[in-house]
């Protein structure tokens, strides 16, 4: 039967196809009709319809002006009709270059004909469908000027259908500025604003709220214009505030709050804005509530993250208004990935600066078990976020210690690194495990268990800046106040090589951490002695390196203390007495106008003439020979070094024989 | 038309509207009777326990601690009351509260109140919340049955229990804390400088009074019922709750049997205009609805030629009419007859009824009702104002340019001299400026004539009220008829609103209600009878503490 029925489909279209290639019009004409009501509504006749390759006739009878406008609307409409199909039938009208011909059709056709609003319709069905052909319509000054004045102007339908396509095409700053210069701003104020008491319906508000939002995200200057624009006698943000009122449809709501918070983070509206205060703020955690449908609950997680992430006291806000808290820890049980990943996302922000939040979030809502739950979802953009969360909640000294402890968080977090997992992950992951190996966490041994030490030489090799510096980060932390066997096996890993490498990376602050490294590495006298006695030279010259190179003072700075740690060493101290050119550079130290490499400077000579040790008196000897004791005393002497004088004496002191 | 009996209610709020001191509560919670559930103002001077002092208004509370008994504040010497007040306010039989004067009326809807903290005194021990009549005071709000609070030490909130629930911020000076009940879904929730916190408080009683809670030295508050703005927005859900509320209307099932509108509403709006006599239209809409008609046509018109008759003022033929069509109804109903004859002295001094009219002109009254009435005043010659409606300015006191004016309500005439200003005979307690119209009045021949008629028909009038002894309304209607005549110009008098032709409307209502009710006929309408059943439900609803009836708008609901 079915069989049958498809058969008798084709044999029965045949006919007024045929006639579509007729010269006469009025065949056409009843052609298209037919045709046109054979596909609404079937994706299945629609197949058809296209599989029989009649679309470049369609394209053709749009185009030709000779032809009655009415064959044009109808043929255009059909079209439209298409374009409402399956992704499959998309994709091949883009193919047969569909969007090029609407596109070159609303460049000529008068705004305002039904024809005009046809192609519209059209093309908002086909951007709407993933992924959007944005290339086909070009940041043409001409072109979009005229879009925006139909946005501004136009039928309702004409209006939502331009801002509709207008708001998924702007996915960049070429498309924001384009769109504001040419006047896309004021068509969303238009389109924004209310007529008498009622508020703007939601086909009209909710496109524009979109193309607003992705013209102001993360632009400044467009921010900027959007907060001086005005319709009637309420500028952009002020109509926004009306919109995110409680009796505004949730959708609307969203979008309005939506469009504050991109507006507020590209610096138009300051943090202490009410508009933002008592606007957006309220509103998204009045939508993150139990009683909201679970998408706006998402978007809203989301939304509210991007607003407070960097501000402390939004974060401080959001974390007392209407119950955010347990509206979150309650979205995270959601079933969908949205939901999941905006919850964790929220809560990162909310913790990112304040310890007591960040104690709130943890002890109220037990969110660790989720935390963990997170890091191992099947889906990327939860694992991330999850991790993101984790990473808010680390700089915790207190959650180190217990919390985290307790659910043994650098289990999953190891094997997310281990996983082969995206630069973000990575970044944020690596961040995490920075905090994680700070000295007092009792998750460093089992952690170095896991490869920690091999994994992360390896991040330091990484292109990224980011991630070398997170890597090196991580070694620093790992080796303060570590066993000599760590110490080791991190010198062993990394290998000298790799440090003279980062000792020349354009980053400096991967170089102040390789220094912070070696720092941490040459600790305690016992320490000192055994890793000099196997890398002397490496680390000598390495310190020779910077204090010879084109280094800014800190790093400088930076070398004279791992010198001076040398110098604490009991065998280590000869290392340096035998070479006279960083002697000779000592001295120039303590003669050096930068007041934090004098004190440097001090330290290593300090503890090069300390007394009671065994040799003292030969280096002392040696010491005022290269004219440190003069440098000394010339120190003492100068007035601007005040602050130093305790210290001056104290190494003057031990020199009793020689002054 | 839809200003009759409701009318002068209209009429008095909109002059508050005017006067610079409008009332925000009333703004806020407009469905609220005051007559029967008072707004709480302020703080109870009985309601509260000896440790808390009240000054500002009854406003501003502060702990003052006890006379006697371990809450004393003892005179002692600086460092010794020091140490006392160091020890006060430890223990929490120190604490002490004070509720409003009224519990919050259902009618509300969503009430809010906000305390700012003036000073968080020694331990800021502060507790913000609700209780219920008969509560210990001798306690924070929250401790006891049908007591909740919110705490400002540790931002617990206290649901009928002395173990709080971790629940918002803590509170200090500074701040301004503010409690909102939601009395549609008997919900609580607080605010903290502007900030909404979450519902604190689910399944609240009715006839909670707002209540604060002090419990050591130095802790003084202040309250803001609503006199001034807010600092949250309380506005914003006021709408939401009023959106809420007319989904749930518009969104109400009906039962199937109930559902043929078409044919409800077609009966209700021709019963409305057969009832006002509005007779051609009514024919029209019965032709092309099919709706029958139940009462006579002409018994129809005759009742819309007395209503003609009544609206334009002239209430004197109205009478004759009635007499002529309705036997026995004006005999019978004395009240309606004293109402007539009391908005016919009205219209006398404003110059619309025929009894008013010079006899020349008096003579075919009956002939064409609006040529008539116009500009023929006893008094007219005084300046008649511009028509009284239309006058922006009109001031609400006169201005004194006429010498011979009283400024004096109608009883109080003793300070006048008797001579200038004489009691009209037979209308006690009422002064008069007539020697002073008729004294400019001599000009026109017909004028004195007039006044003298004028003065005959109030006496009378004034004699049936005596033998009637009508009800308070009727009473006070004729004591603001007659101080009229206390004025040489009446429409520019404090009493020149009952001039307006809008006041012919409720005295066209009763006449009307009464001929359909001789007749053997409905004397309400339909539709005003499902408005006027409507209003009933939701008062109702306000005594039976169902906050929803503050959100269901009716004269909203009918524009619509």
């Amino acid at each position: 039967m079915q069989q049958l029925t498809i058969f008798m489909d084709i044999e029965s279209s045949r006919s007024y196809i045929d006639e579509l290639y007729s010269p006469n019009q009025e065949k056409i004409m009843d052609a298209l009709v037919t045709l046109k009501n054979s596909v609404i509504g079937s994706n299945r006749q629609k197949s058809s319809v296209i599989e029989q390759g009649i679309v470049p006739r369609l394209l053709q009878l749009m185009t030709d002006d000779c032809l009655d406008p009415n064959i044009r609307l109808e043929a255009t409409i059909t079209i439209g009709s298409l374009a409402k199909g399956t992704p499959e039938n998309v994709a091949s009208l883009v193919d047969q270059g569909t969007t090029i011909v609407l596109v070159e059709l609303l460049k000529v056709v008068p705004t305002g004909t039904r024809l005009a609003e046809a192609c519209l319709c059209a093309l908002r069905s086909i951007f709407q469908q993933p992924p959007a052909p944005i290339t086909a319509l070009p940041a043409d000054m001409r072109l979009l000027t005229r879009l925006t004045q139909i946005a501004r102007e136009g039928s309702p339908t004409a209006r939502a259908c331009v801002v509709r396509i207008l708001s998924i095409w702007c996915s960049g700053p070429v498309e924001q500025e384009a769109l504001c210069a040419a006047g896309a701003c004021a068509a969303v104020a238009a389109l924004l604003a209310s007529r008498g008491f009622s508020s703007p319906p939601l086909a009209r508000a909710l496109p524009a709220l979109d193309l607003l939002a992705a013209m102001c995200f993360e632009n400044a200057n467009v921010s900027q214009v959007a907060l001086n624009t005005r319709f009637g006698d309420k500028t952009i943000p002020e109509l926004l505030t009306t919109l995110v009122s409680r009796d505004k449809p949730l959708a609307i709501a969203m979008g309005a709050a939506r469009c504050l918070t991109f507006i507020h983070r590209a610096g138009a509206l300051t943090a202490d804005d009410t508009r933002v205060v008592f606007g957006a703020l309220p509103c998204l955690a009045r939508l993150c509530t139990k009683d909201m449908p679970e998408d706006i609950r998402a978007t809203a997680a989301e939304t509210l993250a991007y607003l407070a992430e960097v501000d402390t006291s939004l974060q401080r806000l959001a974390a007392i208004s209407n119950h955010l808290m347990s509206s979150l820890a309650d979205i995270v049980n959601c079933p969908s990935a949205a939901a999941k990943q905006g919850a964790f996302k929220c809560f990162a922000s909310l913790g990112a600066n304040d310890e007591d939040i960040r104690k709130r979030i943890i002890e109220t809502h037990g969110l660790m078990v989720h935390v963990v739950n997170g890091m191992n979802n099947p889906e990327p953009s939860v694992r991330l976020a999850a991790v993101r969360c984790l990473h808010s909640l680390s700089r915790s000294v207190q959650q180190l210690r217990t919390t985290f402890q307790d659910h043994s968080v650098w289990r999953p977090l190891m094997q997310l690194l281990n996983d082969s997992p995206g630069t973000e992950l990575l970044t944020v992951g690596s961040s995490t495990l920075c905090n994680l190996l700070l000295e007092f966490s009792p998750a460093k041994e089992p952690m170095l268990d896991q490869g920690a030490v091999e994994m992360l030489c390896n991040l330091t090799k990484r292109p990224e800046a980011a991630l070398r510096l997170n890597g090196i980060w991580a070694l620093m932390n790992m080796a303060f106040q570590a066993e000599q066997k760590v110490k080791q096996r991190i010198l062993c890993c990394l290998g000298t090589e790799q440090m003279f490498r980062l000792l020349g990376d354009g980053d400096t602050r991967v170089i102040m951490k390789t220094l912070g490294l070696l720092r941490n590495l040459l600790s305690t006298r016992h320490h000192i002695d055994a890793i000099m006695a196997e890398y002397s030279s490496q680390v000598m010259q390495a310190v020779i390196v910077v204090l010879e190179g084109s280094y800014p003072a800190e790093v400088k700075e930076q070398a004279l203390c791992i010198l001076g740690n040398i110098g604490d060493g009991e065998k280590a101290k000869d290392l340096i007495m035998a070479n006279e050119d960083v002697l000779r550079k000592l001295v120039d130290y303590l003669a050096h106008p930068e007041s934090k490499l004098q004190e440097a400077a001090l330290f290593v000579a300090g503890n090069l003439v300390w007394r009671g040790e065994a040799g003292a008196a030969a280096r002392q000897a040696r010491l005022a020979d290269l004219g440190v004791l003069r440098a000394l005393k010339l120190l003492r002497a100068r007035h601007d070094a005040h602050h130093l004088h305790e210290k001056v004496k104290t190494a003057l002191a031990q020199f009793n024989d020689f002054t | 038309m839809a200003a009759m009996g409701s009318g002068r209610g209209t009429m008095e709020s909109q002059n508050q509207v005017q006067s610079d001191n409008v009332d925000r509560l009333k703004l806020l919670y407009p469905n609220v009777n005051e007559d029967e559930t008072p707004l709480p103002r302020s703080w109870s001077t009985k309601d509260k326990f000896s440790y808390i002092g009240l000054s500002q208004n009854n406003l501003r509370v502060h702990y003052k601690g006890g006379t006697q008994g371990p809450g004393r504040r003892p005179h002692l010497p600086y460092l010794h009351l020091r140490l006392w007040m160091y020890r006060h306010g430890k223990t929490h039989k120190d604490a002490a509260s004070v509720r409003a004067t009224h519990p919050i009326p259902a009618a509300c809807g969503l009430y809010y109140f906000e305390v700012r903290i003036v000073s968080k005194g020694r331990d800021g021990y502060m507790g913000i919340g609700l209780s219920a009549h008969g509560v210990n005071m001798n306690r924070l709000p929250g401790w006891d049955k049908h007591s909740y609070g919110y705490h400002g030490d540790d931002g617990h909130s206290f649901c009928s229990s002395g173990t709080g629930q971790p629940y918002g911020p803590t509170f200090t000076t500074g701040d301004v804390i503010g409690c909102g009940v939601n009395l549609v879904d008997n919900t609580c929730f607080y605010t903290k400088n502007g900030h909404h916190l979450g519902i604190a408080f689910r399944g609240l009683p009715p006839n909670l009074y707002p209540t604060v809670g002090l419990q050591t030295p130095g802790e003084v508050v202040d309250a803001n019922f609503g006199q001034q703005p807010f600092v949250f927005d309380i506005e914003d859900m006021l709408r939401e709750l009023r959106a809420r509320t007319r989904l749930a209307i518009d969104e109400f099932p009906l039962p199937d049997e109930q559902g043929q509108w078409q044919q409800v509403l077609h009966r209700m709006v021709s019963s409305y205009l057969v009832h006002h006599g509005y007779c051609s239209t009514a024919q029209a809409f019965s032709r092309s609805t099919g709706q029958p008609i139940d009462e006579d046509i002409a018994s129809i018109k005759n009742r819309q030629r007395i209503s003609k008759l009544v609206l334009s003022g002239r209430i004197g033929d109205a009478i004759e009419a009635a007499r002529r069509l309705y036997p026995g109804l004006l005999e019978r109903d004395h009240e309606l007859l004293l109402l007539l004859k009391c908005r016919q002295f009205v219209e006398m001094v404003n110059g619309s009824d025929s009894e008013a009219l010079c006899a020349d002109a008096g003579a075919d009254a009956d002939a064409d009702g609006d040529a008539n009435g116009v500009a023929t005043s006893v008094i007219s010659h005084v300046g008649r104002a511009p028509p009284l409606a239309a006058n922006g300015d009109r001031a609400p006191h006169h201005n004194g340019v006429s010498e011979c004016d009283v400024d004096m309500p109608p009883a109080a005439n003793g300070a006048h001299d008797g001579e200038e200003l004489p009691l009209v005979k037979g209308m006690p307690g009422v002064t008069a400026s007539v020697s002073a119209l008729l004294g400019r009045a001599d000009g026109e021949g017909c004028s004195r004539a007039s006044v003298e008629r004028m003065l005959a028909f109030g006496r009378d009038l004034y004699a049936m009220s005596q033998d009637l002894k009508p009800d308070h309304y009727l009473k006070a209607m004729l004591e603001d008829a007659f101080s009229l005549l206390a004025y040489s110009n009446p429409w520019d008098s404090p009493n020149g609103w009952q001039l307006e032709a809008v006041w012919r409307e409720p005295v066209c209502e009763a006449f009307n209600a009464a001929i359909l009710e001789w007749a053997g006929l409905r004397s309400v309408s339909p539709v005003e009878a499902c408005v006027a059943q409507s209003a009933e439900l939701l008062r109702r609803m306000a005594r039976a503490a169902l906050g929803a009836c503050a959100f269901a708008d009716l004269p909203a609901l009918l524009r619509r």
